[in-house]
C-alpha cells in the first residue's frame, strides 16, 4: 500500500475522464463471491462455501438500463453490494473506467463510490427513522464535502427534493411521516445527491403498491434521461425488469444463464430456465388463461453451497441429458445461431439452446 | 407416493338444506378505535362466494381486504377493532350472532385459513407434523400417533417429497414454496368448505408461486370448495378467479367476473390498475400511473373515496357517496354479476 497515493492519483485521473453513450461504463469480469462455512466454536475451520456469485460477466453501457432478474438466493444482491465494492469479491474483476475498483480501497474507493450509488428495497428500513430527511440526504455532503459547499447544503436538498417529485419544504420531515412511495423518492434523492453516474437499484420498487409503483418507475426513467444516468436493475418482477429494461439478463444460482437485450430475452429466449421463468409469470389477461404454454418447474433452487455438476439448472431442466451433468455450458451465442442474422443469436449458457416464445404462445 | 387418487370420491355435499351462496357478507362495517381517532377500515362490503368458485378479492394495502377476511374467520382483535354492523352469512346462518363456542366449531372445519407468511405463521419450536397432526387432535380428539399419520397423508397430499421423513422436521428446514405447501395442508386438514386465502403467493418465487397456485387450484375442485382469494397481483388473479371484487378504501368499487372486468373495467380505479401495470408480452411508453395516494382512512375523503385520485372526478364525486350498482349494456339489457361504484360507470364502460 505504499503507492497509495499515486495510485490515488491515476484512479482520479481516469474517473474524470467521460465515458460516451453507448460504451461501456462498467465491465465485470468472471465475478465471484464466496461465503464461507466454518465449522467449531474456538478453532474454526472452513468446511465448504455458499458460493453466492460464481463468475459472473457482463458489461453496462452507459446511458442504459441493464436489468438482472432471478428468484431468491439466486444471487442478484450479492452482485449489487459487489458493484459497490460493499462485499469484497473472492475473485473476478470490475472496472469502471478501466480501474479495478475491487482492489481499490480509502480515498480511491471513496472517489469511485461517488460515482456508483445504491437504491435500497426496503424504504421502511433503508432510512434512518431517527433523522430528519434534510440530514439523510445531507449526509451524503458530509461524506463528500467537494460536491456541495456547507453553505449551499440545504438548497441543494431541497432542490433534489423537488427532482423526485417531493415538495421542498418537508426537508425537516421525518421517514414515518411519509408513506412508502415518498419514501422510496427520498432513497432515490440520496442515491442523486452525488451526481453518480452509476445507480445500482436493488428491488427499487418491490415493496409498493400496484399504483405506487408506476410513479416511481416512471420517475427513475425521468432522471435517467435527466441525468444521463446508467442503471442495474435488480429486481424478481419480470415485467416491470421489461419495462425499463435495454437489456436483460436471467441468474440462476450464482451464474448468468442468459444476456441479450429485452427483446431477444422475452421474445425469444433460448435458455429453459428463461423460458420456464417466463411463462411462469401471471398474465393480466383473463382470455389468455387457457391457451398460455406455461412450463411449471418442479422442486426447488438447489442450495448455492452444493451446486449440481455441469449446468446448474439441470436438476430442474426438462431437457437435461448426460452431458449437462458433466460440462458447464458457457455463456456464448449458442453454436446453431452463431452468425444468423436472428433475435434468438444472444449469450446464452445451454448445451440444448432453443427458441422457444413462451410469452406469445397459444 | 405424493400422486392423488383421482379415484377417490368426491365428498358430497354436506349436511343441512341450505340453498343459495355458501357465504354471504352483508353490509360489513369494521371500525379500529385509535388514539388519533375511528379508522373505518370496512364501509359497508357485500360479497359472496358459492360452493367451488373462487372470488377474488383485488386491492392495495390498507383498502381493508384483509380485515374483512379476519372479521370472517372471526380472528379480528377486538377491541380495538368492533364490528358496528354487518352480517356474515355462513350457510345462511350470522356467524357474528353465534357464540364462541359455535364459531369455534365452524373455525378450521368448515372455514380454514391460509395466511402469506408462511414462515411467521408456522410455530418455529414445533415440528411440523406436530403442526399438522394439532387439528386432528383438537377438532377429532385423535390420538397422538393417528394424528401424525394423517399428518404425513396430508403432507403426501400437498406433495412435499419424502413426507414420512420429513414430518418431524421444523418449520426453517423447509424451503419458502414448502412451507406454504404445509400452510395450505394445514387449512385443508379438515376438508372444510371454504377456504380464505390472503397473499398466499405474495412472499414466493414466480416458478414456485406457479406451483402453489396450481396445487391449490386442484385441491379445490377435489373438494369442491369455495375459495377467496386476497391479492393485489392482477395477474395471478386473472389466472384462477371465477369473480372479482375490487375494493378501495374499505368498499367495494367494482364487482365482475373475471373475463368481463380485464376486457372491459367499469371503474377509473380498476381501469387505472390495469393501466399501470407493466406487461411481459409488450413494452409499452410510460406507464400510466394513478396520481396520489391511497387514503388515511381515519379521514377518508368526501364523496367517492377515490375523488382526489381520479381523473374524471367532477363535484358530484367530492359530495356523494356513489352506490354499488348493477352495470347495463349500452342498450340497458344485463350483465350478469357486474356492479360497479362510479357516478360515471356508463362513460367508462362503454365511453
Amino acid at each position: 500500500m505504499a503507492d497509495l497515493s499515486t495510485n490515488d492519483e491515476a484512479v482520479a485521473a481516469a474517473l474524470d475522464t467521460p465515458v460516451r453513450r453507448g460504451e461501456p461504463i462498467l465491465q465485470v469480469r468472471n465475478l465471484k463471491k464466496h461465503f464461507p462455512l466454518t465449522q467449531g466454536i474456538l478453532f474454526k475451520k472452513q468446511v465448504g462455501a455458499v458460493k453466492a456469485v460464481d463468475g459472473v460477466s457482463f458489461d453496462l453501457y452507459q446511458g442504459e438500463t441493464l436489468g438482472i432478474v432471478g428468484e431468491s438466493g439466486c444471487g442478484k444482491s450479492t452482485v449489487a453490494k459487489l458493484l459497490m465494492n460493499l462485499e469484497r469479491a473472492t475473485a473476478g474483476e470490475v472496472f469502471y473506467k478501466g480501474q479495478d475498483i475491487t482492489k481499490l480501497s480509502g480515498r480511491a474507493l471513496k472517489a469511485v463510490r461517488r460515482n456508483i450509488q445504491m437504491v435500497f428495497q426496503d424504504p421502511y428500513t433503508s432510512l434512518n427513522p431517527r433523522m430528519t430527511v434534510g440530514d439523510i440526504i445531507g449526509e451524503t455532503f458530509d461524506i463528500h464535502p467537494e460536491v456541495a459547499p456547507k453553505g449551499e447544503r440545504r438548497r441543494k436538498v431541497q432542490d433534489l427534493l423537488d427532482v423526485v417529485g417531493l415538495n421542498p419544504e418537508y426537508i425537516n420531515r421525518y421517514p414515518h411521516q411519509f408513506s412508502g412511495g415518498q419514501r422510496q423518492r427520498i432513497g432515490i434523492a440520496r442515491g442523486l445527491a452525488l451526481n453518480p453516474e452509476i445507480i445500482i437499484c436493488d428491488e427499487p420498487v418491490s415493496a409498493l403498491d400496484v399504483s405506487v409503483q408506476a410513479q416511481v418507475i416512471n420517475l427513475m426513467e425521468k432522471l435517467q434521461d435527466e441525468f444521463n444516468l446508467s442503471y442495474v436493475f435488480i429486481a424478481h418482477d419480470l415485467s416491470i425488469v421489461r419495462h425499463i429494461s435495454d437489456r436483460v439478463g436471467v441468474m440462476y444460482l450464482g451464474k448468468l444463464a442468459e444476456i441479450g437485450t429485452d427483446e431477444e430475452i422475452y421474445e425469444h429466449p433460448t435458455h429453459p430456465y428463461t423460458q420456464a421463468l417466463l411463462s411462469a409469470v401471471p398474465v393480466p389477461d383473463p382470455q389468455a388463461r387457457a391457451d398460455r404454454d406455461r412450463i411449471i418447474l418442479t422442486g426447488d433452487v438447489p442450495s448455492p453451497a452444493n451446486p449440481p455438476s455441469g449446468c446448474r439448472f439441470r436438476t430442474r431442466c426438462w431437457k437435461a441429458q448426460d452431458k449437462c451433468a458433466t460440462e458447464q455450458p458457457v455463456l456464448a451465442v449458442p453454436e446453431r445461431f452463431r452468425g444468423q442474422k436472428t433475435l434468438a443469436a444472444h449469450e446464452s449458457a445451454c448445451h440444448f439452446a432453443e427458441e422457444r416464445d413462451v410469452v406469445h404462445a397459444g | 407416493m405424493s400422486t392423488i387418487n383421482k379415484n377417490a370420491t368426491v365428498p358430497a355435499p354436506r349436511e343441512g338444506g341450505h340453498t343459495g351462496p355458501l357465504l354471504e357478507v352483508k353490509d360489513l362495517h369494521v371500525e379500529f378505535h385509535t388514539r388519533d381517532g375511528v379508522a373505518k377500515a370496512v364501509n359497508g362490503v357485500n360479497y359472496s362466494v358459492d360452493a367451488g368458485e373462487t372470488l377474488a378479492v383485488l386491492g392495495e394495502s390498507g383498502s381493508g381486504k384483509s380485515v374483512t377476511a379476519q372479521a370472517i374467520m372471526g380472528i379480528l382483535d377486538m377491541p380495538p377493532g368492533k364490528i358496528p354492523q354487518g352480517e356474515i352469512l355462513f350457510r345462511g346462518e350470522d356467524m357474528l350472532k353465534m357464540s364462541d363456542e359455535e364459531r369455534r366449531k365452524i373455525r378450521g372445519r368448515k372455514i380454514a385459513m391460509i395466511f402469506q407468511d408462511a414462515l411467521s405463521s408456522l410455530n418455529p419450536v414445533l415440528s411440523v407434523g406436530y403442526q399438522l397432526g394439532e387439528m386432528f387432535r383438537v377438532h377429532q380428539g385423535l390420538s397422538k400417533k393417528d394424528a401424525k399419520t394423517r399428518a404425513i397423508e396430508l403432507m403426501d397430499k400437498v406433495k412435499i417429497p419424502a413426507a414420512k421423513a420429513r414430518v418431524s422436521d421444523y418449520p426453517h428446514q423447509f424451503s419458502g414454496g414448502m412451507r406454504q405447501r404445509i400452510m395450505i395442508a394445514m387449512a385443508l386438514a379438515l376438508e372444510p368448505e371454504l377456504i380464505i386465502a390472503d397473499e398466499p403467493t405474495t412472499a414466493l418465487d414466480v416458478t414456485v408461486q406457479a406451483q402453489v397456485m396450481d396445487l391449490l387450484a386442484e385441491l379445490q375442485r377435489e373438494y369442491n370448495m369455495g375459495l377467496i382469494l386476497i391479492t393485489h397481483d392482477l395477474g395471478v388473479v386473472a389466472d384462477v378467479a371465477d369473480k372479482i371484487a375490487v375494493m378501495y378504501a374499505g368498499r367495494i368499487v367494482e364487482q365482475a367476473p373475471v373475463h368481463e372486468l380485464y376486457a372491459r373495467p367499469a371503474h377509473p380505479y380498476t381501469r387505472g390498475l390495469l393501466d399501470s401495470i407493466p406487461r411481459l408480452d409488450q413494452k409499452g411508453q410510460e406507464l400510466y400511473a394513478i396520481k396520489g395516494l391511497p387514503p388515511n382512512l381515519l379521514k377518508v375523503p368526501t364523496g367517492c373515496a377515490f375523488n382526489p385520485r381520479c381523473p374524471k372526478a367532477t363535484d358530484l364525486c367530492r359530495t356523494d357517496i356513489p352506490a354499488l350498482v348493477p352495470v347495463t349494456e349500452q342498450d340497458g339489457s344485463d350483465l350478469p354479476g357486474r356492479k360497479s361504484a362510479c357516478h360515471f360507470w356508463k362513460e367508462t364502460i362503454h365511453g
